[in-house]
């Protein structure tokens, strides 16, 4: 099925480049592709306003939708981990629909595809820091680049070293963890 | 219609005037309260500058996350205490979280006003 498919670009590609109208629609097909890699990035306000203020709000294709609504039960809420959370009725289920609908399982970009198959035979955790692909891709920073670190102090803290993360962007050349010139010597 | 105009700002004027007087005994309660320090559920000191500092108009941390939470001076980020469902949300997640219990109305009042004189 994907054969035929990029012949098919391929052949298209002259053709393409002809008109810029039609130019720019493929690089941006080329961006889209690129941006795929990573997670979709946060692009509803209520959740961007309501999860993102004690924390970095985190892509919803980080999670499993089953790991969600444990998260966002209205009780669970009550004391999210040792915090008030609560959220009025309507609220809550756009930000319930809206993450669910952006789930690992319900995302096609390539790393929420890779967290789904990571959790894939255990019990969905609550936290983004305990899946096992998480976990696996930071297993090598130590305490004193985390925890001791003043500005990190948890590995939940996600931008204070990927420097795009409100793009949702993890790759290795956009990390930076703080005082820490090369975090990998 | 100048005269009514000018009858007008000299009243607004004097109550502008009258409102600044009567505000500064609730903005000192307001920050007595700010400051006060309770012990938490867990031995730990806890007060609203846990999170958002003694200097109002330079950002606070997060005490658990240490995301940086802009600062509480309404001179310096004019956004703040527009949205009273906003306002009425954290006041009851962070009374509680502070002080184990929600805060009254008169305490809320007075906190505001402390806010929003700075
Ligand atoms: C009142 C503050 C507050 C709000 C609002 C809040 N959180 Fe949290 N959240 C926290 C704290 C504190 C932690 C624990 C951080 C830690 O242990 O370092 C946390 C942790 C998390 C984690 C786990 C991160 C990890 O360690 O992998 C997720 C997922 C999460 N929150 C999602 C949400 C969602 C979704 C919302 C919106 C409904 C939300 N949070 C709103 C305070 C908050
Ligand atoms: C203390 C700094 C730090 C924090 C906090 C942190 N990371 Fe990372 N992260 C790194 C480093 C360093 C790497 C390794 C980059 C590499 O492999 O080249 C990494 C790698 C990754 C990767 C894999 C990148 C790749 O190219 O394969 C992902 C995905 C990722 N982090 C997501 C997260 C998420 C989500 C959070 C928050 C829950 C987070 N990180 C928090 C430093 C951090
Ligand atoms: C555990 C951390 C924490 C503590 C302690 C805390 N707050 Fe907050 N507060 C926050 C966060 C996070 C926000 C939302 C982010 C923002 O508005 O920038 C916030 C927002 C507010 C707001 C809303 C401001 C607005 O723009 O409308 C008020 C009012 C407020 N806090 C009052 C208090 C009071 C009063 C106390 C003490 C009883 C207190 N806070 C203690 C974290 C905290």
């Amino acid at each position: 099925m994907k054969k035929p498919l990029f012949t098919l670009v391929l052949a298209g590609l002259p053709l393409l480049a002809g008109s810029a109208m039609a130019e720019e629609s493929f690089s941006q097909w080329l961006f889209t592709l690129d941006r795929m890699k990573e997670f979709r990035p946060v692009d509803n306000e209520t959740y961007a306003e309501e999860c993102g203020a004690c924390h970095f709000a985190y892509p919803p294709g980080l999670l499993l939708a089953m790991s969600w609504q444990k998260l966002l039960d209205p009780v669970a809420l009550e004391d999210h981990f040792g915090e008030n959370a609560e959220l009025g009725e309507d609220t809550l289920a756009e930000i319930q629909a809206y993450v669910i609908e952006n789930s690992a399982e319900n995302s096609y970009y390539k790393r929420a595809r890779k967290i789904t198959r990571s959790v894939q035979s255990i019990e969905p955790p609550l936290r983004i820091t305990q899946v096992p692909y998480i976990k696996r891709k930071h297993h090598e920073l130590t305490a004193a680049m985390v925890r001791d670190n003043p500005e990190v102090g948890s590995l939940s803290n996600c931008n204070a070293c990927h420097t795009q993360a409100e793009q949702a962007v993890f790759d290795d050349d956009s990390v930076q963890v703080p005082n820490f010139q090369h975090w990998d010597e | 219609m100048h005269q009514y105009s000018l009858v007008l700002l000299v009243l607004l004027g004097l109550a502008a005037a009258s409102a600044q007087s009567e505000q500064t005994p609730t903005a000192e309660q307001g920050r007595q309260l700010w400051i006060k320090e309770v012990l938490g559920a867990k031995g730990d000191s806890r007060a609203c500058t846990t999170c958002h500092g003694t200097d109002l108009t330079q950002a606070g941390e997060h005490q658990r996350t240490h995301k940086l939470i802009e600062p509480m001076a309404k001179s310096v980020t004019p956004s703040r205490y527009e949205d009273p469902k906003k306002v009425a949300k954290w006041f009851r997640r962070n009374c509680k979280w502070t002080w184990g219990r929600e805060c009254t109305a008169e305490e809320k009042r007075a906190i505001l006003s402390y806010l929003k004189s700075q």
